[in-house]
């Protein structure tokens, strides 16, 4: 038999398999270039880029629950400007889609982000962070609300030629609804999930254990709630969705593929195991091989009832 | 972009020994042979403790203790959840070790006394410096109790003097590290020095001031909890001054990438917040 296909498309990025690295938890690309062979990776979605530097939140930051992690980062970045300058040139040379998270307070700010990536040759596509705990302003809002959601979408696709993906909260109450308003809105892609909204307090102190208070829940906790509204959101749009939450092997991503992603995106387990996004993909591959699969678009939505 | 100066890699070590070396302190000694050929004083490892896997996530930061030969050692003293985990292992285990991270202190200096304060577990990177220094120097070592103060008699085998405070005065002079160093420079007005610490923030924080009244060098070792260990997470952020080349004021710096050693007057604590 020959060797199972892992070529996926979304949008008109093309990736040599459906794995890549999640938005915040592989840093700008290169600060793993030395324990990674980077050009493994299906494609890369580097951290939340505002048009402006953003400070993010004092720590603590990140602290660890059981079954994963709760951060409020706060979406510290160096703005269009500090990414263009210092991280792009390296990133753009790895030789694999680079998708650039992106992020605004208004709907100004988005389409001005946006535009300004018009400009960096060779960027495969942007995701519209519509999802964010940790932001005082717009963040969630725009993602649990259907018509900001339509209009920021709306916007920023009239200022985008890129693949466009946009990042879902998942604590809303009809997923399906904010996929169709997405893509009736000019998205080409959905990820999800973006971190669940929670909390974690210290008893002795009776201080939350995040100094923004709430933070966003990530890890295998979420994986079970990633799986579902995957599968809803799947059933519910025409354009490809890309599983994330919780993945920590080839299994949690095989999970997602039969759910109905048409990829998967690999985040908190990176930071314990950079190499963990490329043993996934020997990990579907071996998975397809033993199931005598010979394209792993054949797996996407094979959700078998009961 | 800055790039690590020694090579990092993951490396599956094998537990050598696991040595109790105080009360609820222990000695771990790791085959890594990869990591200890580069690595130098004040880097740290991130290591995957087995027994954790998979309820907790992140792997544990430990600053390099003793680096011999094809192992390397670390200090540390069982708290939570993860150094209990530690203690469980035996030699002939095996775990998952990224390193070596992190800046390291910089070389001492020849024409300086190098004077090395630590607080509690914090002696254990100040070892390694003492080991690889090619000065003698004075090691202040400090605790609330003489259970707290380690390693002492490793650093009289190198030849260095030892001097030790005890809060409780169980050992040494009763109080503060700092107390001690003060009196020490008092004493000796006009050698010249150059400091390396590594303790509590509260410890850190009262040998920045006094660097700073004396005029000194004084290089910190700070301990934050830490996410990816590699510059990628920004958990571990600390505020330090932005030199007035790039703007003035305050920047975020990463203690895993940036760190863990910064010079003192870098620092800005935390009552300082702009």
């Amino acid at each position: 038999m020959t060797a199972p296909r892992l070529e996926t498309v979304i949008g008109r990025i093309r990736m040599a398999n459906p794995v890549m690295t999640a938005s915040g938890t592989f840093g700008y690309g290169t600060e793993y270039a030395d324990l990674v062979d980077l050009r493994k990776l299906g494609a890369m979605v580097v951290k939340g880029i505002s048009l402006r530097p953003w400070a993010g939140n004092p720590p603590p930051r990140l602290v660890e629950v059981r079954g994963g992690l709760l951060n409020a980062i706060g979406l510290q970045n160096p703005g269009f400007e500090g990414f263009a300058r210092d991280y792009w040139p390296a990133l753009r040379q790895i030789g694999i889609p680079v998708i650039v998270n992106i992020w605004g307070r208004t709907i100004e700010e988005y389409e001005a982000v946006a535009a300004r990536f018009e400009a960096l040759d060779g960027l495969a596509g942007l995701e519209l962070n519509v999802s964010c705990p940790n932001i005082k302003e717009g963040g969630m809002a725009f993602g649990t609300d259907p018509a900001m959601l339509e209009r920021v979408v709306g916007a920023v696709r009239r200022k985008t030629t890129r693949t466009l993906l946009v990042k879902l909260a998942p604590n809303v109450t009809r997923i399906e609804q904010m996929a169709r308003v997405a893509e009736a809105a000019g998205a080409d892609a959905l990820s999800l999930i973006n971190t669940y909204p929670a909390m974690a307090l210290d008893i002795e102190t009776r201080r939350p254990r995040l100094s923004n208070g709430i933070g966003g829940l990530s890890g295998p906790a979420i994986h079970p709630i990633a799986v579902k509204l995957v599968y809803e959101a799947a059933r519910a749009v025409q354009i490809p969705v890309i599983g994330m939450g919780g993945i920590l092997d080839w299994r949690d991503a095989v999970e997602f593929l039969i759910a109905g992603a048409r990829a998967v995106a690999v985040g908190s387990v990176s930071l314990s195991d950079p190499t963990a996004a490329i043993s996934i993909v020997e990990g579907i591959r071996a998975y397809l091989e033993r199931h005598g699969l010979e394209d792993v678009s054949e797996l996407v939505g094979s959700i078998r009832w009961p | 972009m800055e790039l690590n100066a020694t090579p990092r890699q993951i490396e599956e070590a094998e537990v050598v020994s696991q040595q109790e070396i105080g009360r609820g302190y222990w000695r771990m000694t790791l085959r890594a042979p990869g990591i200890a050929r580069s690595a130098r004083p004040g880097q740290f490892v991130h290591l995957r403790l087995p027994g954790l896997d998979p309820a907790y996530l992140l792997r544990r930061p430990f600053s390099l203790h003793k680096v011999s030969g094809e192992t390397i050692a670390i200090l540390y003293k069982v708290i939570g959840v993860g150094t209990k985990a530690m203690a469980r292992l035996e030699p002939k285990n095996r775990l998952n070790v990224m390193g070596p991270l992190g800046n390291g202190f910089p070389p001492v200096p020849s024409g300086v006394t190098p004077l090395l304060i630590g607080g509690g577990y914090g002696s254990a990177p100040l070892f390694f410096l003492a080991e690889r220094s090619g000065t003698r120097g004075i090691v202040f070592l400090g605790g609330r109790s003489q259970e707290d103060l380690l390693g002492c008699s490793d650093f009289e085998t190198l030849g260095w003097e030892v001097q030790t405070a005890t809060e409780d005065g169980t050992a040494g002079k009763r109080g503060l590290v700092t107390d001690r160093l003060t009196e020490w420079l008092e004493a000796h007005p006009v050698d010249p020095t150059e400091w390396y610490a590594c303790g509590p923030d509260g410890m850190l924080k009262a040998v920045a001031l006094l660097a700073e009244r004396k005029g000194v060098r004084a290089w910190l070792s700070l301990d934050r909890r830490m996410g990816c260990g590699a510059g990628v997470c920004l958990a571990c952020v600390v505020r330090v001054r932005r030199p007035p080349s790039e703007g003035g004021g305050w920047k975020w710096a990463r203690v895993c990438q940036d760190g863990p050693v910064f010079e003192s007057r870098e620092v800005i604590w935390e009552e300082e917040t702009p």
